[in-house]
């Protein structure tokens, strides 16, 4: 089998979060992974990225828990709502 | 639940929808769009949306997550609107900005050394980090940031993304691949960057 090279693996690596590889896949990445101290710290830093991107929107989501439409945007909106069903 | 069994009128009027959900579709349009004037306008457009929509609602999901599920594609709306200048639908409008082609040199292999990024526990409680990662994120072409973002914090499923965006698994997964080499290089260079010598630049 031809052996992948970073550029391959690192496709496959980034695929792997997002499919499930063949068995040739799995096979040639475990393979190259063995050999490549460069490829097994991408691994981890995309694994390292996946779980702050997440935390990322759980922060942002946190923010915005006290948030609520102003008095004034209830009323904008209101007057949207009323005016599309008059149309109706 | 009890609530089905309420008056049927009431509960579909968009007014009642505003008074009982309006905070929390607002929250959750604030997440992701973080700007208060587009999300209320995505509230707004999901009301009148679902005022539109209400005979097809069947009832089976509650009202909140019927709500929410219109929310989410008028997010997806306003992304496709935020990045119009590249437009989202087409894959291969951007090519070289990610920055991800001196990652590798000619031959496949990296063209650097790949740091060490540390523990990754405290990397994620480092607010640091966390805010360089925002910054790095936004920094991306809007198309690729927009794309990451729906996949990555929101965490919607290729099958969801493709449908909403019209795109094939492989474009996308192809665009993913380059936004995390574009986010990786960025936190690279930004988090850790001091020490890491780029062997094949220029």
């Amino acid at each position: 089998m031809k052996m992948l090279t970073c550029k391959d693996a690192s496709h496959l690596i980034s695929e792997r979060q997002e499919r499930p590889l063949g068995f040739r896949e799995r096979w040639g990445l475990r393979m190259h992974l063995w050999i490549c101290a460069n490829c097994r710290r991408f691994e981890r830093q995309l694994a390292l990225m996946r779980k702050a991107l997440s935390e990322l929107g759980r922060r942002a989501e946190a923010e915005a828990q006290g948030a609520d439409l102003t008095p004034e945007a209830r009323e904008r909106i209101r007057k949207a709502l009323a005016e599309r069903r008059g149309h109706e | 639940m009890s609530d089905r069994r309420a008056d049927t009128s009431v509960q579909h009027s968009p007014e009642h929808w505003l008074e009982e959900h309006g905070a929390a579709l607002y929250r959750y349009a604030l997440t992701h769009l973080r700007d208060e004037h587009k999300a209320e306008e995505a509230v707004q457009d999901t009301l009148l949306a679902a005022l539109q929509a209400r005979e097809r609602f069947s009832g089976g999901a509650s009202v909140r997550t019927w709500l929410v599920g219109i929310l989410k594609h008028k997010i997806i709306d306003a992304f496709r609107h935020d990045a119009r200048e590249v437009a989202l639908e087409e894959p291969d409008a951007v090519e070289d900005d990610a920055g991800q082609d001196d990652d590798f040199a000619p031959d496949g292999h990296w063209s650097m050394r790949l740091a060490d990024w540390g523990d990754p526990v405290r990397a994620l409680e480092n607010s640091q980090f966390l805010a360089i990662l925002q910054r790095c994120l936004d920094a991306l072409p809007p198309r690729l940031g927009r794309l990451f973002w729906l996949r990555e914090v929101m965490e919607e499923d290729t099958e969801y993304i493709c449908k909403e965006l019209a795109i094939t698994p492989t474009n996308l997964w192809t665009m993913l691949h380059r936004g995390r080499l574009g986010l990786r290089q960025c936190l690279d260079r930004n988090w850790v960057g001091q020490n890491v010598q780029a062997v094949a630049r220029g």
